[in-house]
């Protein structure tokens, strides 16, 4: 079975990279041993996505490090500041990491097999990064608590005064959907969105996976923000959460991924960062997880609608990085923390 | 000279470490916090205070610190005098349970308590609205009353053990003496019983406050969800990309100052008195007969370790067996996935319990070894400036957690040494932040060993080193390994520095809690919690095989 896989995987590979070459890769990531992946995936996926690689590629280890992308920002930065050289391959959903990443010379150009063919928003055009994976942010309610028709079905629905202390958000300082998300709707809303947002007594979490938990668990009914897969498959666990994408618009989130310049193991980077553009783990991100992503051939569950069926608001990469800072002032003194 | 010559080895070593552990991430937090671009600045402290937001969460500390304080006094010190004094039924029970909750890391508690008390799913608030059909919340432990509250019921024990030791000293003759003489009990309570103890209340008091002012977790879980700081999680954030680590030198100094201030009043209040009643073992103790009160206080206690101990670890048991924590434990709802996830493909999990492991019993060892060095060699006086040496110990007790780490990182992400990175910097955190604990029980046993036992056998001939080895360890012994036992506790549930001085290759099983909390991945974090005290009780537990008694040093 493991030959048979490995054989698929070779052949499909065959196209971008010569089996020679693609063997010799091999032979020198076995001799590195891991690739260290310090990534904003759900904790659930990323692990999933890791035990693939290693069926697959037996000798070489995956080391998860899972945490939300600003947090990953922060240690990617923190560690090189003391010469530490520790991670491979960065992956966060924050577009305007890669800006200031690129910017400072931190990240190898290196194109996966098979992503140039991926549309336009997912590429780097000089060659530095590729966006791994997409998603919406969207509302969210618990359908124990909450009937449809009462339901929010725009963002400015929130404001609502019923929904008073029944909201909850996740937070632009640790996820970069959210930072992307806060962005985008400033873009159509305006700041008093936020600003009246945050006099409905709004729970904070952390991570954009969160908010998923907290509306299934019934703490609040109704979730502001966060990625549409994690809803997505806490619906599929069998959890009372319905999906809502508001006819405004909903802000699209495209994370990207890189392999770091200093990365200590670079082929094993390199090998594993092919092995997540593959059709294989791109499908497997689409149908178990509820991701949309760049692959061209990827097909999606039918329960979910298509990218194509939705407004998407988008932002740019370098304004995400240039008003970072101000995303969050901007958060904490509306929310409070 | 009648002992070991030790003064030149010992004084080098505590220079050393004096330096190492203090001196050196000290000076380089003050001296970063005064530096600007051009030269020496005051521009951070006013940054830093001039914020609204640091204000508010200064104000935040100071409040909810007092009234840890206060609960945790009130708390500790009737539960202290119940199992010293009194005939209360299961007080061995009542000492295990206390125990429990010392040993329980105040994130874990909060995290319990966000599935106990959250105002819509919480456990608790679900059985108030079915038994009483209410619509509103009984308990949101999202508010300061709650952080308060989840932060005193691990803080208290500190209060317990403090009241518990004086208790345990004081002999019952003056009480006696005062019913002899007509006082009623309320009155013998107040003007013998309640002076005599008040001291170990201040200290207890005091040092509460101190442990609230430096916790992260907790405000971290409870408070943020809110939408309100501390200083602590206001320092943690300006470690954020990018980073201010000036600014949070510069708020880490006036804690610093506080801390100290506060301990210097402790001395104060306590050197004014100086109780020969409260020296001595001799005299008995006489337990007072509760009577018709035996019930009520036993439901008193049993209320409190309840919340402290029996209600977070059934609930943060359930969750880990469950699919979905706020659902009803149905067999559609059990699940071993938790376990399997947690151990099997959670990638972080072995490398934190080895980290964890590691540090705990490297620093328990090294850290009971020096404390129990420095100790005896203050407490004997064998060497020149003795007296000082005490106070280096000691000293640490004055740095929050927090600060410490500011002030490592700072220290020892440059040159000439840099630690960061490594588990080092985690040891040198761990050591500096429990010497104080060590010192102190190393202290408190060695004063319980008469130095004339040593003096004999020196008379008799023996050798120091012999005396040393033959006299001195053996009765020395259940007091060191009580000290390792604190320490090792001390290291397991630390997340305050850990989650400033963590790498990803240095992470520990707390921070890979707060990891999985920033997720909300309540069931991986009730697996590895209840591992976690399983893993600390099991080493506690064989350590009090080899001691023959309970480490908080109570005797049957």
């Amino acid at each position: 079975m493991k030959r048979l896989l490995a054989g698929a995987l070779l052949a499909s590979l065959a196209a971008a990279v010569p089996a020679a070459a693609q063997d010799a890769r091999l032979e020198a990531a076995r001799k590195e041993g891991k690739v260290v992946w310090y990534t904003s995936l759900a904790l659930s996926t990323a692990e999933k996505v890791a035990k693939l690689f290693e069926a697959k590629f037996a000798g070489v280890k995956v080391e998860v490090q899972r945490t939300g992308s600003q947090r990953i920002l922060q240690r990617v930065m923190q560690e090189l500041g003391a010469n530490i050289k520790n991670v491979d391959v960065i992956h966060t959903s924050d577009a305007g990491h890669y800006v200031l990443l690129k910017d400072k010379k931190l990240l190898m150009a290196y194109t996966p097999a098979g992503a140039e063919r991926f549309p336009p928003g997912f590429k780097d055009r000089d060659g530095f990064h590729y966006g791994l994976r997409a998603t919406v942010n969207v509302i969210a309610y618990n359908t124990k608590a909450v009937s449809a028709s009462d339901a929010p079905k725009t963002w400015k629905d929130l404001l609502a005064p019923r929904w008073k202390g029944k909201l909850v958000t996740a937070h632009p300082g640790y996820s970069g959907v959210i930072a992307t998300h806060v962005l985008a709707l400033s873009h159509l809303l305006g700041w008093d969105f936020f600003k009246a947002l945050g006099q409905q007594s709004v729970m904070i979490v952390q991570s954009a996976v969160d908010p998923a938990g907290v509306v299934a668990s019934g703490e609040r009914p109704v979730a502001v923000d966060g990625g549409d897969y994690t809803f997505y498959q806490s619906k599929k666990a069998g959890n009372p959460v319905e999906v809502v994408y508001p006819k405004e618009g909903v802000p699209l989130v495209v994370s990207p991924t890189a392999i770091a310049a200093f990365a200590p193991h670079p082929n094993a980077a390199k090998l594993f960062t092919d092995f997540t553009f593959s059709r294989e783990v791109q499908q497997v991100l689409a149908d178990t997880e509820g991701l949309y992503t760049g692959h061209p051939d990827v097909t999606y569950p039918s329960d979910k609608p298509k990218l194509s069926e939705l407004k998407l608001l988008t932002v740019d990469p370098a304004e995400l990085e240039k008003r970072g800072e101000e995303i969050k002032r901007r958060f904490v003194e509306f929310f409070g923390a | 000279m009648r002992g070991l010559d030790l003064s030149l080895p010992v004084w080098a070593l505590a220079t050393l470490l004096l330096l190492a552990l203090i001196g050196l991430p000290i000076g380089w937090l003050v001296a970063l916090s005064v530096t600007g671009e051009h030269g020496l600045t005051l521009a951070h402290y006013v940054d830093a205070f001039r914020s609204v937001a640091l204000r508010r969460a200064l104000w935040n500390t100071v409040v909810m610190a007092f009234w840890v304080g206060v609960l945790s006094v009130a708390i500790g010190a009737p539960l202290a005098w119940l199992t010293a004094r009194t005939d209360l039924p299961g007080r061995r029970l009542l000492r295990a349970l206390v125990m429990a909750s010392f040993v329980t890391p105040p994130f874990l508690g909060a995290v319990a308590w966000v599935m106990l008390a959250g105002p819509n799913a919480g456990v608790l608030n679900k059985l108030w609205r079915s038994l009483t059909g209410r619509e509103a919340a009984l308990l949101d432990i999202f508010t300061m009353p709650g952080l308060i509250f989840v932060v005193a019921i691990y803080t208290f024990p500190y209060v317990y053990v403090m009241i518990g030791n004086t208790l345990e000293l004081v002999a019952s003759d003056l009480e006696e003496a005062a019913a002899v003489l007509g006082a009623g009990r309320l009155t013998t309570a107040r003007t013998i019983t309640l002076p005599l103890v008040a001291p170990a209340i201040v200290s207890g008091f005091i040092v509460s406050v101190l442990q609230a002012l430096a916790l992260f977790g907790s405000p971290a879980i409870l408070a943020l969800p809110a939408g309100f700081h501390t200083l602590t999680t206001q320092v943690w954030g300006m470690f954020q990309y990018p980073p201010r680590i000036e600014t949070a030198a510069a708020v880490s100094l006036p804690l610093l100052v506080a801390t100290a201030l506060l301990l210097m009043l402790q001395r104060r209040l306590l050197g004014r008195r100086g109780y020969a009643v409260v020296g001595g073992k001799g005299g008995t103790r006489r337990r007072l007969a509760l009577r018709a009160w035996r019930y009520p206080a036993l439901l008193g206690c049993f209320v409190v370790m309840a919340c402290a101990v029996l209600l977070p670890y059934g609930v943060l048991a359930r969750t880990a067996f469950s699919r979905a924590w706020a659902q009803p434990l149905t067999w559609d709802n059990l699940t071993l996935r938790n376990w399997t996830f947690t151990f099997f493909e959670y990638s972080a999990t072995r490398s934190a319990i080895v980290n964890t492991l590691e540090l705990g019993l490297l620093t328990a060892s090294v850290g009971a070894g020096l404390a129990a060095l420095l100790a005896y060699v203050a407490r004997r006086r064998t060497i020149v400036g003795h007296q000082l040496v005490g106070f280096v110990a000691l000293a640490p007790i004055a740095i929050p957690g927090v600060v410490l780490a500011v002030a490592l990182f700072i220290a020892y992400t440059r040159p000439p040494l840099i630690l960061y990175g490594t588990l080092w910097i985690l040891f040198v955190a761990y050591v500096t932040k429990e010497m104080p604990v060590g010192y102190a029980q190393c202290d408190a046993t060695f004063r319980t060993i008469p130095a004339e036992l040593e003096e004999a056998g020196r008379i008799l001939g023996a050798r120091p080193l012999r005396v040393l080895g033959e006299i001195t360890a053996p009765l020395a012994r259940s007091g060191i390994i009580a000290a390792w036992c604190f320490i090792f506790i001390g290291v397991i549930r630390e997340l305050s520095a850990s989650i400033i001085l963590f790498t990803a290759s240095t992470k520990v099983m707390s921070v890979v809690i707060f990891d999985l909390k920033e997720e909300g991945q309540f069931g991986a974090i009730a697996v590895l919690g209840l591992f976690m005290i399983v893993m600390t009780f099991g080493v506690v537990l064989l350590m009090e095989r080899v001691l023959g008694r309970d480490f908080l040093g109570v005797r049957e």
